[in-house]
């Protein structure tokens, strides 16, 4: 089967979602007005509330749903062959991503532009708020622990990635003083930027002195390292510990002197990535050597491929974007269509060719089998596999192998670490947040919140055990990441849903993708933590329990809210129009 | 083609300045807020010895004025002299 075919049967879907199912969700569901003022317009103060062009609004809403999830959960979902990561990386963008980012931006219009946490009070009451912050707060602890071990493990695999990684900082720093001090225009300076890190790339890649190889400097694989642990332990471990203080420092300075500058250095490599995939795909013309199905899998599809691949498919993570920042921005309110829904295909789109990256890349389908051996190895290999998939792709341009690989892996590296950044950032704000709840002045601190939220993602991504020993198992949390991640979703949907309802509309459209979500996450996480991670589990694992437990009860509280709040009778409508 | 170009890179261009003049702005509210606080110190019980000349800059701040408040969490206008809201 060419890999083509696939791209573009997926392409076309896409492309027929949003000229029909979008279209019908905006004129009949949420029935758009051209003429409503919305809050940019209403509330217009030049900082937050700007009215935006819906191309710009839509480029930088892409950009920043966009990153190394969407990238890895397919890597890793391909275990069940290549067709159950296709349909639902398609129909989940068009039924359900996409209603789900559409409806949030929608919503948060209709209400003053305000964030969904803020909805969820006003329509689900002080509970409502309560748990979403705490579902917020699993996730993105899920997140930094997460990406912190993607990070560490493809600096540890690829060392030729490490330099131009790390030449990106003080880059980005000048940038930062260029245009803020000296206004200057930041798309020059920003490419000249990325073309210095690609030139690093290059003689890294040719040049074994300007690898940073912990591994190799502790005397290979086998080597001993510090504190009697292996070389390879030792390496995760000063990495993670780099990277968590490195996030200290970025996430309490203010935006404009790191973040905002890598941020920009790192949508050209959004765009450098998709062209050199979708590119070198057409010019190469793969076949797709992987299984269509894979029959023998121990591990179910059921439910675990819905919580695999989260972005890609649905993913709670953008309704913050949607209702934090894009609706203050939205000129008409017409313009939801195109930024919530199309932004949702364009990170399908990702998700679609991380997929075809990984199954052409064996020569066989024996060889990819023997790879993909359990679903514990598919999470562990997933990341280098996609790596090595593309650089193949890249191949097909002329970019030598080596070059290829180190580019990629910088490229995954820099979505991982923008994400890992503005979601230590989150978690501070959250822990404040929760502080002002609580009335715990301390919390609301920077720097004790940030100790709190670096410290918890130091300990999450260290505990669990690897096939490489101490502070090698972050990837064991990527199912935990999922359901999280799903919930928010869940909880979006809900919200969306309950609004429609008020509003005597149609809003079946909104329920289905929640039960769904709602119904495959605790299955998924019943099937997890009593048969899994329990003592009596095939694989005991106490950390990862009790998180799963927890996540667990907050599904289960979720149905429940849901349940109560959908069959109360005295709603009155909550906007006249 | 070349005008395509122009417009293209002109298009990507806003799409990265975007969050940047956002928090430009931001910075420049938050300075221009505090500005505002050390002009109407005497309302929150600072004594300002120079009171009596920042009252010769309300015609000029009377717009700023308004929405200084709201921000401030003052629903209404804390002056008696600047009938905003």
């Amino acid at each position: 089967m060419s890999a083509i075919l696939v791209a573009v049967a997926g392409l076309v879907i896409f492309a027929l979602g949003y000229r029909f199912y979008s279209k019908f969700i905006a004129e009949k569901i949420f029935r758009l007005d051209p003429n409503y003022v919305t809050p940019a317009h209403q509330f217009k103060d030049g900082v937050d509330f700007v009215p935006t062009n819906k191309f710009v609004l839509w480029g930088h809403h892409f950009t920043s749903v966009a990153g190394a999830a969407p990238i890895l959960g397919p890597a890793i979902a391909v275990y069940w062959g290549w067709v159950p990561a296709v349909l639902w990386v398609v129909l989940g963008t068009v039924f359900a991503a996409g209603v789900h980012d559409f409806g949030t931006l929608a919503i948060s219009v209709r209400n003053k532009g305000q964030s969904i946490g803020t909805l969820a009070n006003k329509l689900i009451g002080q509970r409502g708020k309560i748990l979403f912050l705490f579902i917020i707060l699993i996730l993105v602890l899920m997140v930094n622990a997460v990406f912190a071990w993607v990070i560490a493990n493809l600096f540890i695999t690829y060392p030729a990635s490490v330099l131009p990684v790390f030449i990106q900082i003080p880059l980005a720093i000048w940038i930062g003083y260029a245009v803020y001090k000296k206004n200057i225009k930041m798309l020059v300076p920003s490419l000249i930027a990325l073309a210095i890190m690609y030139a690093t790339a290059i003689f890294a890649s040719g040049i074994p002195l300007m690898q940073i190889d912990l591994v190799q400097y502790m005397g290979g694989e086998d080597g001993a390292g510090l504190f009697g642990l292996g070389a390879v332990s030792t390496a995760f471990f000063i990495w993670i510990i780099i990277l968590l203080g490195y996030v200290y420092i970025a996430s309490t300075l203010p935006v404009w002197k790191l973040l905002q500058p890598r941020d920009f250095i790192n949508s050209h490599q959004l765009v450098v990535g998709l062209a050199i995939l979708y590119l070198g795909l057409f010019l190469t013309n793969p076949e797709i050597t992987a299984p269509a199905t894979n029959p023998g899998a121990e591990t179910s599809w059921l439910p675990l491929l819905f919580i695999t691949i989260a972005c890609g498919a649905i993913s709670g993570f953008h309704g913050l974007v949607s209702s934090g920042t894009s609706s203050k921005q939205l000129d008409k309110e017409t313009d939801a269509r195109f930024v919530g829904y199309f932004g949702a295909v364009g990170e399908g789109v990702l998700a679609l060719i991380s997929i075809l990256a990984v199954v052409t890349l064996f020569a066989n389908a024996d060889e990819f089998t023997g790879a993909y051996s359990s679903f514990t190895e598919s999470n562990a290999i997933g990341l280098g596999n996609f790596v090595e998939g593309a650089a193949g792709l890249a191949g097909g341009l002329g970019i030598p192998a080596g070059v290829a690989t180190t580019i990629v892996s910088i490229i995954v590296v820099s979505f991982a670490a923008t994400t890992l950044d503005t979601s230590v950032r989150l978690m501070r704000y959250i822990i404040a947040e929760l502080g002002t709840e609580y009335k715990i002045p301390a919390l609301t601190k920077t720097h004790v919140a940030t100790t709190v939220a670096v410290a918890s993602t130091a300990a999450l991504v260290l505990i669990p055990e690897g096939p490489q020993g101490f502070g090698s198992g972050g990837y064991l949390l990527w199912p935990l990441f999922g359901t999280s991640n799903q919930l928010l979703a869940g909880i979006s949907l809900l919200l969306i849903s309950l609004w429609l309802k008020r509003l005597g509309r149609n809003y079946i459209y909104t329920l289905v993708p929640m039960i769904f979500l709602l119904f495959m996450t605790m299955y998924a996480l019943f099937q997890q933590v009593l048969f899994t991670w329990s003592w009596w589990g095939t694989d005991s694992n106490m950390l990862l329990f009790i998180i799963g437990a927890v996540n667990f009860v907050f599904a289960f509280w979720i149905t429940i809210t849901a349940v109560s709040v959908m069959t109360k009778k005295s709603d009155e409508p909550i906007d006249k129009k | 083609m070349f005008e395509n170009m122009k417009k293209l890179i002109k298009f990507y261009e806003e799409v990265l300045s975007m969050p940047h003049r956002q928090e430009i702005a931001r910075e420049l509210r938050n300075e221009d807020d505090l500005f505002m606080l050390l002009l109407y110190s005497e309302m929150i019980g600072i004594p300002n010895p120079v009171y009596y000349y920042t009252l010769e800059l309300y015609p000029h701040m009377i717009e700023e004025f308004h929405d200084w408040h709201l921000r401030m969490g003052m629903d209404k206008s804390p002056l008696n002299g600047i009938r905003c809201c």
